[in-house]
């Protein structure tokens, strides 16, 4: 039972008290938020290192009160593996954007999932390159207008999105895929979950923990940011399913695992 | 100790990096320096050290930026087209001022070029390679124990200066095969109070070379000139030979230098007044003593394995008042003993 004065909710311990910035509506304050949260439950302030990548996640590492470096563009999962090979037991993690992990990183997720590199990789997908301005991305949904695609996405000119939790899936190496969505509190409290999975999994040395987040993107989208929600419903659900499209029955266990 | 053991260029590499504390290699196979890492995927483990083949140079250099970032000492080796993709990361650990080692074990470009070794990648390696304002220390060796010394060195190089270190070799010098005398281990390693560990009882560290601010970022800029500046001063290394009363100054570098010597040595049989000019650094470049040289009214033979890279350098340091010619070959050919006596006849 709360006491009249407690406080209920708070920034995560993890997090310094900054504003972000990211633009109003978008998804990613929310998703480093609730990565914060993870890191504080699982106790991981002396032992996380934040792994920037390139594009509206870039400067992620100055939102956590732990250790934190840069990556090149895409690179994250490659710097992440040499950190958690020279260390079992620091905890990488990064957040990439769709552009950074399934255009120019792909070579670098793809190697690092069947390695089953025991890292945690969160992908913020928005369907465009959100810090250049809203170009095509690899996840850019068909018909979808964007600064480079301003008649809309074509088959015959760029091909067709890229699942990246479907195909990730199809790898020995991962220990946990899912695939989230932030359009509502429900939703958002899923991706918590999953996201604590995605670091419990490799920490107990399972192999990679993935969580596609869903994210909103009002202003490349051109919708109002109380809009944004929904158009992820109506637009990336059918192109993208929630769900968990890899756990290894080991990961299962940790699921259950009540916080001592 | 002055054990003596017979031992190729690329492994003598290999030796030096895990005499010198090298505790992570990544690497990915690519001709002429695929016994490098053939050879760092079986001695590294059984030394309970790091060894990771990555899916590409590119990811290779970024593990090696990742696992450097953490304090311990690595590297990777490749050859010129890798070297070329490495680029990306070098220049984000000159940045982010991340010490490594790369050993780039130059094969003929450009493009896939060709197998053979060559010196083409000068100008890569000794005006910083990749985007943005930055200087790597380049050591060139010239002998399979100098592969084994200069990497010992460039590690402590690296270290010294929080930045990235090359060695630069020709394939030739790669395949190379002679005796050398093994090294002690280093047994002490700097502490390194900026590596990201893990936040333990202290304030959290970012390794990074963003700066948001437009106005920080050429102070940031400033710090690593001033940094290349003090390599400049301290860092030229360079080997002379028959110079003091030297007419004619040949300047060579890596296997090349080897075939000068006994150009020269031909050339005294003739009582011809010839000395050499090995640099051992490329970067930061011996134009001091060049220029000295020059004054003296020396003339200079550059014998280099492309287009004529150095020779660009030799001209910086000696003016246009002494002769100067170039004697070279490219596309992956060795250059001879024989071409540059017969420079040196031509010049006398």
């Amino acid at each position: 039972m709360y006491n009249m004065g407690d406080a209920i909710f708070h920034r995560p311990e993890s997090m310094p008290d900054r504003s972000t910035h990211f633009c109003p509506g978008c998804g990613h304050g929310i998703t480093q938020r609730l990565v914060g949260e993870v890191l504080d439950e699982l106790e991981l302030r002396e032992r996380a290192i934040c792994i920037g990548s390139i594009g509206c996640t870039v400067t992620s590492y100055i939102y956590y009160d732990v250790d934190g470096m840069e990556a090149p563009h895409g690179r994250a999962p490659a710097v992440a593996t040499a950190i958690k090979r020279c260390h079992p037991d620091l905890v990488p993690f990064t957040i990439q954007g769709d552009g950074d992990l399934a255009s120019i990183g792909m070579a670098e997720i793809i190697h690092a999932a069947t390695r089953g590199e025991n890292i945690t990789i969160i992908f913020a997908n928005n369907a465009n390159f959100g810090m250049t301005g809203g170009q095509l991305a690899p996840t850019t949904l068909m018909g979808m207008y964007t600064s480079s695609t301003i008649k809309g996405r074509k088959a015959e000119q760029n091909g067709f999105p890229i699942r990246v939790s479907e195909l990730l899936a199809t790898l020995d190496g991962p220990a946990y895929i899912a695939r989230v969505s932030l359009h509502n509190p429900a939703n958002v409290r899923k991706a918590r979950r999953a996201i604590e999975i995605a670091f419990k999994a490799p920490m107990a040395g399972m192999g990679l923990g993935f969580v596609e987040v869903l994210s909103m993107c009002p202003i490349n989208w051109k919708v109002e940011p109380v809009d944004a929600p929904q158009w992820i419903v109506d637009n990336m659900v059918p192109q993208f399913p929630l769900g968990e499209y890899k756990c290894k029955p080991e990961v299962m266990g940790l699921k259950t695992v009540v916080k001592e | 100790m002055t054990e003596r053991t017979l031992m190729g260029g690329n492994i003598a590499i290999a030796e030096g990096a895990i005499l010198a504390g090298c505790g992570a290699y990544f690497g990915y196979p690519i001709t002429p320096q695929n016994d490098l890492l053939e050879h760092m995927s079986q001695r590294m483990p059984a030394l309970g050290r790091i060894f990771l083949q990555s899916e590409s140079e590119l990811a290779g250099i970024n593990m090696v930026y990742g696992a450097a970032a953490t304090g311990i000492r690595c590297m990777t080796s490749t050859s010129s087209p890798g070297f070329s993709l490495q680029q990306e990361g070098i220049s984000y650990m000159a940045g982010a001022e991340v010490p490594c080692v790369v050993a780039n074990i130059m094969r003929a470009g450009p493009g896939l070029g060709n197998i053979g070794g060559a010196q083409g990648d000068y100008k890569q390696c000794t005006r910083g390679g990749g985007h943005g304002d930055y200087y790597l220390i380049t050591l060139v060796p010239a002998s399979v124990q100098e592969m084994m010394d200069l990497t010992m060195l460039a590690f402590e190089l690296a270290d010294k200066y929080r930045n990235p270190t090359l060695i630069m070799a020709d394939g030739f010098l790669g395949q190379s095969v002679e005796s050398i005398v093994m090294r002690e281990p280093v047994k002490k390693l700097p502490d390194k109070n900026w590596a990201i560990t893990g936040a333990k009882g202290r304030e959290k560290r970012l390794i990074n070379s963003f700066e948001m601010n437009p106005l920080d970022h050429p102070k940031r800029i400033a710090l690593l000139l001033e940094k290349y500046e003090r390599m400049r001063i301290d860092e030229v290394r360079y080997e002379g030979m028959r110079l003091d009363d030297a007419e004619i100054v040949v300047v060579a570098y890596g296997s090349v230098a080897r075939a000068a010597m006994t150009a020269i040595k031909m050339a005294q049989q003739h009582n011809w007044k010839v000395g050499l000019l090995r640099p051992i650094t490329v970067f930061p470049f011996p134009y001091q003593p060049l220029s000295d040289l020059a004054e003296k009214g020396c003339k200079f033979i550059v014998a280099e394995m492309s287009s004529g890279q150095m020779l660009e350098d030799v001209r910086l340091a000696v003016g246009s008042q002494n002769e100067i010619k170039l004697v070279n070959t490219y596309g992956g050919v060795p250059l001879t003993a024989d071409q540059i006596f017969e420079a040196i006849d031509l010049m006398i």
